[in-house]
Formats: structure tokens, sequence, C-alpha cells
């Protein structure tokens, strides 16, 4: 069973944390954890503040009041790049992959390798990225045999893959996802949920948004549910049931 | 995908030859491809359209497109004319020469610079602020060539122009070194990369850290240059300035990069094909006039190169929305 006594000091702290939004309360005094090598789901109907939360944790929105604090420290994300840089990676709906190029040079995108052809001549390292592709998927149980095919030659889960191999290249310790299983057929779903092992069992930290309940009770340690803003309950897998959590996000 | 795409232009390129070769032989008993005054024009013919084209390449696979190189070209055009005229009696003929090229390849990247200035940092469509630059672009090249064509004295700049080594035409190796720098700067540096990623999908390489203002300000000013090297070859060439050098020769730029294999919605294109690419252009045009067809011809068939060509494309498109939706 995986240890999440309260001794184990969390990755990251959400302490009584509001968002308004002129006079909207999209989040009200919301308080969290994510320990290393937990999976914690995020439930909740529509405009809970779902979404609004991860924005806040991963530097898009600034909160209005309360505390985010990363290994025991408190933080302030400027800029989803601060969050970025400081190991929080947000993996987003529509990927952010540049379908053109190859895993490697998405892994890559933005800082990429280069080395010296003939001695004197840069050029872009591209054996450099594709084995840094290749050990990536690897650790992700994905092996791919074309390296050097461009991502849009891939499925669903497998892109869903590659932005999270990019994120664990780069060695974000909280990975976050709105929705990752969604847009899926059932297959892929399962691949993605094998993947959330995978990086839980890597000792990393995993916030997850989903409406599913069946993925939420396939992988997630705990579930904190979110209705109108406020927290409706948090509980730990093992504790819980479909029904009190659906009781939990409809309220009574 | 993409290498399919290039080796579709470099086919279409050799049946056309093909075709031009049986012509010739059924109907005049003659060669068209083994004579070599035949590949030389071809290759005269092809590099204004070139050299404009490897900056289209640029441009069109970040998504965007450059209506204004032809008349920054007649703009190059017309100062190297000028700055050549004016500097020869102090600097001599050679110095001028290498002085005059520099400035209007330099004044060439201004246009460029506001080009990319509009695009990156006021968001003004690609397709409106450069349409904007062709008429300023215009403009100013026909008011400083004083409505008329400016000779220019100097024999060196004529050598340039029409001269050979070992019967290869100087420009000719000016414009193969160019292209060979041009798609080294597309395949192997961050620059090329960072340009198919904007192509591809903006917010991906926003989010990678891609300062992409200052990338679309470069790719602009590059396009620029392109398009003054070509304007100061096609000075060096005619021994002359013209405003309207490049009049004609936009939509052959984009025509060669579409037929090449890019795609106009960005993100997919090579150098590699739009070598391809412009050298269909010039067969056809060449071609046709060698056979003795009407010029106006010239027009029609490369019109149905293109159109064909973009149909293609988005075939392939569908093709490939259809698989990865699987
Ligand atoms: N940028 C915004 N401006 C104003 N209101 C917002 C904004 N984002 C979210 N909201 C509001 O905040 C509430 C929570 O939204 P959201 O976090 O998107 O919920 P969820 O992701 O759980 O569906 C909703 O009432 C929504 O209308
Ligand atoms: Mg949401």
């Amino acid at each position: 069973m995986n240890d999440i006594s309260p001794a184990s000091r969390p990755l990251l702290e959400v302490r009584n944390l509001s968002k308004n939004f002129g006079p909207v309360e999209a989040l009200k005094d919301l308080t969290m954890a994510v320990r290393a090598g937990e999976v914690v789901a995020l439930a909740g109907d529509n405009g809970a503040g779902k979404t609004t939360l991860i924005k806040a944790i991963s530097g898009v929105y600034q909160p209005s009041s309360g505390e985010i604090l990363l290994k025991g420290k408190p933080v302030h994300f400027g800029s989803p790049q601060e969050a970025r840089d400081q190991g929080i990676e947000t993996i987003y709906q529509d990927l952010a992959l540049a379908d053109n190029l190859s895993i490697g040079a998405n892994i890559f995108l933005g800082r990429e390798p280069m080395r010296r052809a003939f001695g004197i001549l840069p050029v872009l390292d591209r054996a450099r990225m594709a084995e840094a592709a290749k050990k990536t998927m690897a650790l992700l149980d994905f092996h791919v045999s074309r390296l050097d095919a461009p991502v849009s030659n891939f499925s669903g889960g497998q892109r869903q893959a590659v932005a999270i191999g990019r994120a664990v290249f780069w060695n974000a310790q909280i990975l976050i996802m709105d929705e990752p299983t969604a847009a899926l057929g059932v297959p892929e779903q399962r691949k993605v949920i094998a993947l959330i092992h995978q990086l839980k069992a890597q000792g990393r930290g995993v916030i997850f948004i989903s409406h599913n309940l069946q993925d939420i009770f396939a992988v997630a340690d705990r579930i904190v549910v979110l209705r109108r803003g406020v927290q409706a309950g948090e509980r730990r897998i093992v504790d819980t049931s479909h029904d009190e959590v659906v009781k939990l996000m409809v309220g009574g | 995908m993409q290498r399919i795409a290039d080796l579709r232009a470099w086919l279409f390129l050799a049946f056309l030859i093909l075709g031009f070769e049986i012509w010739s032989r059924l109907s005049f008993g003659g060669t068209f491809l083994f004579n070599p005054f035949n590949i030389q024009s071809i290759a005269i013919f092809a590099v204004a359209p070139l050299l404009l084209a490897t900056g289209q390449t640029f441009v069109i696979i970040s998504g965007g497109i450059d209506l204004s190189m032809g008349f920054i070209m007649g703009l190059a055009s017309v100062v190297a004319a000028h700055v050549i005229n004016w500097a020869t009696p102090g600097m001599g003929f050679g110095l001028a020469v290498l002085f005059g090229g520099l400035v209007a390849t330099l004044i060439a990247t201004l246009p460029g610079a506001v080009n990319g200035f509009l695009v990156a940092f006021l968001k003004v469509p690609p397709f409106i602020g450069t349409l904007g630059m062709f008429g300023v672009a215009r403009g100013v090249a026909f008011l400083l060539a004083g409505g008329t064509t400016v000779p220019v004295k100097n024999e060196v700049f004529a050598a340039v122009g029409n001269g050979k080594l070992f019967g290869v035409p100087y420009i000719i190796m000016v414009t193969a070194v160019f292209v060979v720098v041009m798609h080294y700067l597309l395949g192997q540096t961050k620059f090329g990369q960072h340009n198919y990623a904007i192509g591809a999908n903006i917010q991906a390489a926003r989010r990678a850290g891609i300062n992409i203002k200052w990338h679309l300000l470069r790719l602009y000013i590059l396009s620029g240059m392109c398009a003054g090297l070509a304007g100061v070859l096609y000075s060096a060439r005619f021994s002359a300035g013209a405003a309207q050098a490049g009049e004609p020769l936009l939509l052959d730029s984009v025509a060669a990069v579409v037929i090449g294999g890019a795609s106009l919605f960005g993100g997919s294109g090579t150098i590699f094909g739009t070598v391809a690419g412009a050298f269909v252009i010039a067969v056809i045009q060449y071609g046709l006039v060698f056979i003795n067809v009407e010029p106006f011809w010239q027009f029609i068939s490369v019109g149905v190169v293109i159109i064909i060509s973009v149909l293609i494309d988005q075939a392939q498109r569908r093709f490939a929305g259809g698989r990865q939706s699987e």
C-alpha cells in the first residue's frame, strides 16, 4: 500500500487558496496536498473550479489569496514558465506538440542540442534527440519503432505519451493533466492510465482531472471533490466508492 | 510524408523533361536535355525565381506569405545600380561592385524588417502586411529609378552577371551556394527547426519557450535579403537596375514552393523540394518556347501545375487526418 501518512512531507501543498474573477468566486479556501509517488484525482461538476485550481498551481492564474508550497517552501509563480522551471509541468489537452516534428524534436523543442559537423559547422544533434526520445519513451513503457517519424503519425495515446515524455525528460516532479483520457478510445485510455502508473512508480506526483470514475478508481490514490469552488470532500480511494463520490459531486 | 512530397516534385520534373525530350525528338529530331545551351538557359532562367522561392519557403513553412518580395527585388536592383554608379569613380570597379551589392542587400532587409515588425509585433496578417509593403516597395523603387531603368557603367559588374568559370556562369554558382546555405539553415539549425514548429503549432512553440516575435522578425528580414540578392544579380546580368525586375517573379516564387511540396497552411516544405519546384516552372517556360508553342501557354501550364500541386497536398492532408482520428 502507498504511504500517505501525514509524516511524509508533501511535494506540493495548496493552503486556503482562493481565486476570484471579479464577483465570481471560482475557488474558495481550498486546501490539498500531493506527495511524491502519489496520484490525486480532481473531480466535480462543470464549473466546480477544477481547471481554475490547476491553473493557479501551474502559474497561469495568480491566486487571490492563500499559499502554494513546494517541498515545504512557499512559492509564487508569475507564469507557467516559472512553474515549469521548478518542476511543475502541465500536459495540455491540445498536447502542445508540433505535429510535423519527431518525438525527439518535440522533447527538445526550444532547447535543441547541437553538435559540430566536420568539426566546425554547428548542426542539430538529431542522433542525440532520437536517443533521448527512445530512452524516455522506454521509461514510459512505450516502444516506438520509427524515431524519425513526425508525431502526426502516432495515435492519440502515443502523442499523450510524447507530451508526458517531454515533461519527464526535463525532470518534472509534478505532472498536472486536465482530462487526459477525454479524447481517446478505450484501448488508448488504458495506455494513459498505465502511463500514470509509471509516473507514480518513478516517484513523481500527479494531479489529474477526470469525469471518468472508472479511470479515477483505476489509478488514483486519493480523490478531491470540488463543488462550486469549495472542497466537498477528500477520500482515499481505498476508503470510498463510486456512489459516495457521486454524492459528494452533486451535493446532499 | 515530407520526403514523399519532395520526391513528387523531382519526379514530376523528370517526367516533364522526358516529355520535352520526346517531343523535340519526334518533331525536329533534336535533343532537349542533352543540349548544354538549354540546360544553362534554364538554370539562368531559374536563378531569380529560385532565390525568391528559398526565402518564400521559410515564410510559407512558418504559416505566412511574403507578397512584397518581387518589388523588394526591384528596389534592390535599382539601389545596386545607383550605388555602383556612384561609387565606381571613387572606389574603382571591383570595390564598387562589392559595396553596391552589400548596400542593396542591406537596404532590402529594411522592408523585410518592417514586414516582420507588422506580423510579429502588431499582429497584422502576413498577407495584408506584406501586401502593403508590396505597394510601398514598388513606389519607392520606381521613384528611385525615376520611372525608367538605371544603366550601370561598371565592367566588373557586367562580368559578374555574364561571366563563367569552367563553363559555369558566376550567377549560377552564387545561387547554388546560397541555396545550400538556406538548406542548411532550414534543416540543420534551431532557426529552421523553430520555423517548422511555429508553422505547425504556434501555441506549442510559444509554450516551449521559443521567442515567436523575434523569430518572425528575423524570418521576414531573411526573406527580404533573398529578394535583395536576387535584385543585385538581376542588375549584374542586365547591367541595369529596374524597379519591375521582380514583378512577374513573386507568383513564380510561391508556385515553386507549393509545387515543391510545401503546404500553404504552414508546417511543411523543404528547400530541396523548392529547387525542384523552381525548375519545374523554368522548364515549362523555357521548354514551351523551345518547342515553339505560343508563350501564353506558359501561364496556363504553370497555373495548372500549381492547382494540381495544391490538390495533391489537400488530398494528402485528408488522408493523414483520417489516419490520425482512427
Ligand atoms: N477566466 C475566467 N473569468 C471569469 N470566470 C471564470 C474564469 N474561469 C473560470 N471562471 C468561472 O469559475 C468557475 C469555475 O470554472 P472552472 O475552473 O473552469 O470549472 P471546471 O474546470 O471545474 O469545470 C465557473 O463558474 C467559471 O464560469
Ligand atoms: Mg475544466
